[in-house]
């Protein structure tokens, strides 16, 4: 089976645990506002790998990768499903740990053959890292232009089956920067019970120059980064919505 | 066993000269933490504030505070300079006062002229006539023993940064000796040496040896007198922990009295002190507090180790670095770690005295250092940016666990091995000269042999490939006779006899060469084999550019096309250098970590066929060229991991930059706190 592959990062050190491999799959039916790889958004371009081909490379410098494993991202993986579960499989049965960094776009519970498919890919998931870009869903849609309520199925869909997850979370100014907003997020997180870290990060201007080079408008033109600390802030403030609607979900 | 040793266990390194087992049979491995260390006292604090105000001024006055222009450096030609005599645990500088540069001419007296005037400073007229007419200098033989080709390959920078006109360095003394023997001791050994030097026939080289020894013998006596001048005594061996780091420091003090070399490394003297640390703190002579302080000053005295250097030199090197290397840490052999408290107290003088790029610290790194250390260790280096890391599971095959590292990656076991320092051959410019049949793409001067150019539009790979054999063939063996008649110089008119004095008297001598380019000309293969490279030649039929029609590898993404066309490079021009005959049965190596000049080089070099423009720097040592590794770190360095070690035993370097969130989450933005829940 062919991937459509981006490219791919020998030296990652913040898309899961340890250093690891990373595989940006292209194509992506997300437009959030900040991304900062619209590269990757095309569906069906890019280069031609095979499984095999990604795990050789992943192989000749696994030396590197002790504490790590193989990370794919993108664009969104899931979009090339098929290919995506013959990749862990395969990294798998290598005893290679796999990390799904995914935005949950494509979940659709209504599909039985997707939930089979699903199941299927989540047998050979150790960890995924699930972007949460806005918990509202009308501003959602604003920022990424799709809804929101797959995504936050999805989220409860890995709860159910115990598939640990980082959750990810930007603030960017006008959308997350909100204090009740953040107070939501910790709320909805609140109620699984698979997550294992939260990364709130502040929005930066990196990907500007990108679209610069694509010739495509960047949506957030002129909007500042965020300093550090604020995103600090925010991971308090979701926390502590957090701790306090657990305690109440327990009966405290 | 001598009174001094109480304590130690002994064995045969109290009959013979043999550090390694005096430590072997007493050091401390230590496992912990670093949570025993002390921070500076008040005396540290007081002689480092003078230290960083005295930079202050030499700073103000355009890089040099003051030169001396009479008095030409021996091991004993100043009286004693100090900060502070009544804080000062470690004493001795290498003039009559800190941060005055001595003047050092054996190397050469024009460069050491030159080191004064560029400064606004002038050596003495007598002087200069005494070392152009009465004593010859180093340059001075080198020059009258160079051929012409010679002469024209180093103007045009083919071969190139030769110690022809300054100080080799890269020699280690065993410093340690000074501490542990006494140079009585020492005297006493090297008599013997001499005695049973020549019982046969008077060859040469028996002849030479003889001489050396007793300038060697010379020298160990000078440095007794260099003690007196300080009030110190070492002709017996050292009994406290202060008189073995004083010890060792007045070893090391008097080598850079009398070589300004292009590297004057330390060598790995601290599990070695470690053992006199050991014995104070059981016999109660001192508290940790006392040693630290030790420690601090030892380092603020290697801090200030200067040397008179030109604005050329110091081109080269990126400044003026002396490479006052301490290797700290690494295993032994018989698996346990060596390091030891003084290890940790080593690294701690970054925290008491400061981040600084001298003494370069450099971690032996090994995969089973114990915990603690490669923690404190990570530490320091976020801290302070300033630890070197060198991998000891390499190194260790082939100099067992008490080797060192001089300048920035040459090992060397500590007193029985040192270097013949060979600077660099421009690899990517022999190219240019297989293509050009040997005429410099700049100067348009006939250099190399005048062998056929490559005619043809299109660079053909085959072709190139065994004109560039032939070119590196010719290189290779200029240089190693460039090279053959500066180490024989160097020898002769600027002999380092105190550093030999404490080596043995059989000793391994490696024939360094070097590798500048080494990227650039990997890259240009594989585009002649994997695209299309178009000659332009000038109106002469020059080649002066090169037009790439597709992609090629590139090397530094761990793609085997190109990376065993490097790999393959460094073999073929180390086997050109191994068939030449080397002076002095010095065993011939190969670096490829010109970490400082390949900017020079690249100004010397013109367009090349990978694409770069003519002036661009290279990548530093074995780097791929900025910009083409595009598949992240590992794969970049898994590239330079392929370059055999066995053909490059003097070093490959790798730069690596990288800006501390790519390393990883800050844990204040990402921790695991949530864990806490989870059980709920």
């Amino acid at each position: 089976m062919i991937g459509h592959i981006h490219s791919t990062e020998s030296f990652g050190t913040v898309d899961g645990p340890g250093i690891r491999f990373v595989v940006f799959f292209q194509g992506c039916p997300m437009r959030c506002q900040y991304c900062h790889n619209p590269d990757t958004w095309e569906l069906g371009v890019g280069m031609e790998k095979t499984a095999d081909e990604l795990l050789a490379e992943y192989d000749s410098l696994k030396d590197y990768y002790k504490n790590g494993g193989i990370t794919a991202t993108g664009g969104e993986p899931m979009m090339q499903m098929d290919f995506l579960t013959e990749l862990f499989e395969k990294a798998h049965e290598k005893g290679i740990h796999t990390c799904l960094d995914t935005s949950g776009i494509v979940f659709n519970a209504s599909s039985t053959e997707f939930l089979k498919k699903l199941d299927r890919l989540l047998a050979v998931t150790d960890l995924i890292m699930l972007d949460i870009k806005e918990i509202d869903p009308d501003r959602h849609l604003e920022l990424c232009a799709q809804p929101n309520s797959g995504i936050l199925a999805f989220a409860e869909y890995l709860s159910d089956k115990q598939i640990p997850v980082w959750i990810r979370h930007v603030i960017v100014p006008g959308f997350t920067t909100d204090e009740g907003e953040q107070k939501r997020l910790g709320e909805f997180l609140a109620k699984l019970h698979n997550i294992k870290a939260l990364d709130v990060l502040p929005y930066h201007t990196m990907g500007e120059v990108k679209y610069e080079k694509l010739g495509i408008p960047y949506p957030l033109k002129g909007i500042p980064a965020v300093n550090a600390d604020v995103a600090v802030k925010a991971r308090e403030t979701i926390l502590k919505a957090w701790k306090s609607k657990k305690a109440e979900l327990n009966g405290n | 066993m001598r009174e001094e040793w109480k304590g130690f266990v002994g064995g045969k390194w109290e009959r013979t000269v043999d550090v390694r087992e005096f430590i072997q049979k007493n050091y401390t491995p230590y496992e912990g933490d670093s949570s025993f260390l002390e921070g500076p006292t008040e005396a540290t604090n007081k002689l480092w504030a003078q230290v960083m105000e005295l930079t202050k001024q030499e700073r103000e006055a355009g890089g040099v505070l003051d030169m001396d222009t009479k008095v030409v450096s021996t091991i004993t030609s100043h009286g004693a300079g100090y900060l502070n005599k009544d804080l000062e645990k470690i004493v001795g500088f290498q003039t009559d006062k800190p941060f005055k540069r001595s003047m050092q001419p054996y190397g050469g007296i024009r460069m050491a002229m030159k080191a004064c005037s560029d400064n606004g400073y002038e050596v003495d007229p007598e002087i200069v006539e005494f070392f152009t007419t009465h004593r010859k200098t180093h340059n001075a033989g080198v020059f009258d023993a160079y051929t012409q080709e010679m002469r024209v390959a180093r103007t045009n920078h083919i071969i190139t940064g030769l110690p022809d006109a300054y100080g080799r360095g890269r020699i280690i003394g065993d410093y340690r000796r000074v501490a542990l023997y006494g140079v009585d001791a020492l005297i006493a050994d090297k008599e013997v040496q001499k005695d049973i030097c020549g019982t046969g026939t008077m060859l040469p080289d028996v002849i030479r040896n003889r001489e050396e020894i007793s300038e060697q013998i010379r020298a160990l006596k000078e440095l007794k007198k260099l003690a007196n001048i300080y009030g110190c005594d070492v002709s017996k061996p050292a009994v406290t922990f202060q008189e073995a780091v004083q010890a060792t420091y007045f070893g090391y003090l008097a080598a850079v009295k009398e070589q300004n070399g292009a590297a004057m490394s330390l060598g790995r003297t601290s599990t070695f002190l470690d053992i006199y640390a050991e014995r104070d703190l059981k016999e109660g002579r001192a508290t940790e507090k006392d040693l630290q302080e030790i420690i601090d000053h030892f380092v603020m005295k290697l801090r200030c180790v200067k040397f008179a250097r030109t604005p050329e030199y110091n081109q080269i090197f990126a400044g003026d670095p002396v490479w006052v290397t301490e290797s700290l840490g690494g295993m032994g052999t018989d698996g346990r770690t060596m390091v030891t408290k003084n290890s940790f107290r080593f690294l701690n003088t970054l925290v008491n005295l400061g981040a600084a790029p001298e003494p370069n610290m450099t971690v032996l790194w090994s995969t089973r250092l114990p915990e603690g250390w490669k923690r404190f260790c990570a530490e320091i280096s976020i801290k302070t940016s300033s630890v070197q890391y060198e991998n000891d599971d390499l190194m260790r095959n082939d100099h067992g666990d008490d080797y060192g590292i001089a300048c920035c990656v040459s090992s060397m076991v500590i007193g029985k091995e040192m270097q013949f320092f060979g600077a660099r051959a421009n690899l990517a410019k022999c190219l240019l000269y297989a293509i050009n049949g040997g005429i410099d793409e700049k100067t348009r001067v006939q250099v190399g042999p005048k062998y056929r150019p490559i005619t043809s539009e299109y660079l053909d790979y085959d072709e190139v490939m065994e004109k560039f054999n032939d070119m590196m063939k010719w290189q290779a063996a200029l240089y190693v006779n460039t090279l053959n008649i500066i180490h024989y110089m160097h020898d002769k008119y600027c002999y380092e006899r105190l550093q030999m004095a404490l080596h043995d008297r059989v000793v391994k001598r490696y024939f360094a060469t070097g590798i500048a380019g080494l990227s650039i000309v990997a890259d240009s293969l594989s585009a002649m084999k994997y695209a299309k490279v178009k000659v332009i030649r000038d109106e002469t039929g020059l080649a002066v550019d090169y037009e790439i029609e597709g992609d090629f590898p590139k090397y530094g993404n761990n793609d085997d096309r190109v990376d065993l066309i490097a790999a393959d490079i460094v073999t073929t021009f180390m086997n050109y250098v191994r068939s030449n005959y080397v002076y002095r049965d010095g065993v011939p190596t190969t670096s490829i970590l010109t970490i400082t000049s390949n900017v020079t080089y690249g100004k010397a070099t013109g367009n090349t066929p990978d694409g770069r423009r003519a002036g661009q720097p290279f990548a530093p040592g074995a780097n791929p060229l900025h910009g083409r590794d595009t598949h992240g770190a590992a794969a970049s360095l898994a590239s330079v991991a392929k370059i055999p070690f066995k053909d490059a035993q003097d070093g490959i370097s790798n730069t690596f930059s990288i800006i501390p969130g790519a390393l990883g989450k800050d844990d204040k933005v990402f921790a695991g706190d949530l864990d806490i829940d989870l059980t709920k």
